[in-house]
């Protein structure tokens, strides 16, 4: 694995790959979307129940991209591996921005179903949080001029963040719950409906193939960066 | 005596001296509790039913105010790179520090929070509860602290970046201190106490390995 890890070979193999995820993705959103608006309105939510398609994806990915991160950060801690340390820094923005996504429209969502944009109830507040961990990630790599440094800390910080997660989720969850209980992974099976249940699992697909194209984009922008400015102090030397 | 008490005794001894930051973090601790009646009215049974929070919340932002210079005043002044040398490990001098921090700002906190609640009429049968959730409850903001600080000591403005990493990862400190309190006044038992304690022994005994995996990064080039 660690051998494609080499950042000239990256460059190469994900310029091939790039063009054909990025037409992945676009199909998967549009039989996505096209799902999501044949699916018949909920017999209780109506037509707002197709918020949960975009909105239950997005949840689920920016709690993958900081487990992604994590992960990239433990090979770039362990193995000293400059792309790991790349591929972390450039998911965590992206992370956030899902986070973010989840948020809004989860308020958009609760607004017709439980009367108000926000309410102080353990997903929410959890995917609040998580925002900020997400931000403080992304200042502390910004704030540390040192490239090296900067990926050393940053990780510390998103091992420490990963391991206090489940604690932080758990302290919400005990501190309030008013939101339902999980209702897909269950032990007697999915509870929703199956004609819900496929343009969910679809326009979640969409949503990973999307995150790790443009993950792709970020780190090939952030090699040729590198490379740019490396290039740039060469001339000046 | 050992270099561990050395060391204990000398950022004690830096704290508590003029300049230092002990009494500076107390009087910012008392300030912002007492501010709070100006912005929400001075209603006893409103001020009794947040007394809790606001006292919590107070002592986590009076504890951020000395962090940053934990690490950063001997790292700029090159007496972390002499600690470095000397036969303390890393993991030693995080567990000084990080015990200095909660000596001079955590345990005083504690010390002072039943006049704080006094003033915001919290009920006196809930004073055992404040005082043992504080002094449960404190150690692991030094400890959590502890780390962003050795993760920051590089950062010219890391005082701005510091609670920004803290704050989301304290949310169950905050949690469950203040619910202990909460728990007491309800008259009911929720285990908020041993919650607390359970997060605070952990964040208390991990957190010294990875501040000195942070100390260990930034001082080596």
């Amino acid at each position: 694995m660690f051998s494609y890890a080499n950042p000239k070979r990256f460059m190469e193999l994900s310029g091939h790959i790039l063009p054909w995820l990025a037409a992945l993705t676009a199909i998967l959103f549009i039989a996505g979307l096209y799902l999501s608006f044949a699916a018949p309105p909920d017999y209780q939510q109506g037509d707002t129940v197709r918020i949960m398609f975009v909105h239950v994806p997005a949840a689920w990915v920016a709690m993958m991209a900081y487990g992604f991160m994590a992960l990239a950060s433990l090979v770039g801690l362990v193995n000293r591996h400059p792309l790991a340390d790349v591929a972390a820094r450039q998911a965590a923005p992206l992370g956030a921005l899902f986070t973010a996504l989840a948020l809004i429209t989860g308020s958009l969502w609760g607004r017709p179903m439980w009367g108000t944009y926000w309410q102080w109830d353990g997903r929410l507040t959890s995917f609040l949080l998580l925002l900020f961990l997400y931000l403080g990630y992304i200042a502390l790599w910004n704030a540390i001029e040192n490239d090296v440094r900067a990926a050393k800390a940053a990780a510390i910080l998103a091992l420490v963040g990963v391991v206090n997660l489940p604690i932080i989720e758990f302290s919400v969850q005990w501190w309030t719950t008013l939101h339902q209980g999980e209702s897909i992974i269950r032990k007697d099976g999915p509870s929703i409906s199956a004609v819900f249940l496929w343009p969910l699992f679809v326009m979640a697909t969409a949503y990973t193939v999307l995150f790790f194209t443009l993950l792709i984009v970020r780190m090939r922008t952030d090699i040729l960066d590198r490379r740019a400015r490396a290039a740039v102090l060469g001339a000046n030397a | 005596m050992s270099a561990f008490a050395a060391l204990l005794a000398r950022d004690i001894r830096l704290a508590t001296r003029a300049g230092g930051s002990a009494m500076l973090a107390l009087a910012f601790f008392a300030a912002v509790a007492a501010l709070v009646p100006f912005g929400i009215g001075s209603e006893p049974k409103l001020l009794a039913r947040v007394a809790a929070g606001v006292i919590w919340i107070a002592a986590v932002l009076a504890n951020l105010l000395a962090l940053d210079r934990l690490f950063q005043a001997d790292y700029e002044d090159g007496s972390l790179d002499l600690l470095a040398l000397s036969p303390l490990s890393f993991e030693g001098v995080a567990v000084a520090k990080v015990a200095s921090h909660w000596l001079t700002t955590g345990l005083p906190l504690t010390v002072l929070s039943p006049l704080l609640a006094l003033l915001l009429h919290l009920p006196i049968a809930a004073y055992g509860a404040l005082l043992v959730s504080l002094l449960i409850g404190t150690p692991a903001i030094s400890a959590i602290g502890g780390v962003a600080a050795a993760l920051t000591l590089s950062i010219r403005r890391g005082g701005l970046l510091l609670p920004l990493l803290v704050l989301p990862l304290l949310t169950p400190v905050v949690i469950f201190g203040a619910g202990a309190i909460l728990a007491k006044l309800d008259g009911i038992e929720n285990g908020a106490i041993w919650l607390l304690a359970a997060f605070s022994a952990a964040a208390v005994l991990l957190s010294p390995f990875v501040a000195a995996v942070a100390l260990r990064l930034n001082l080596s080039e």
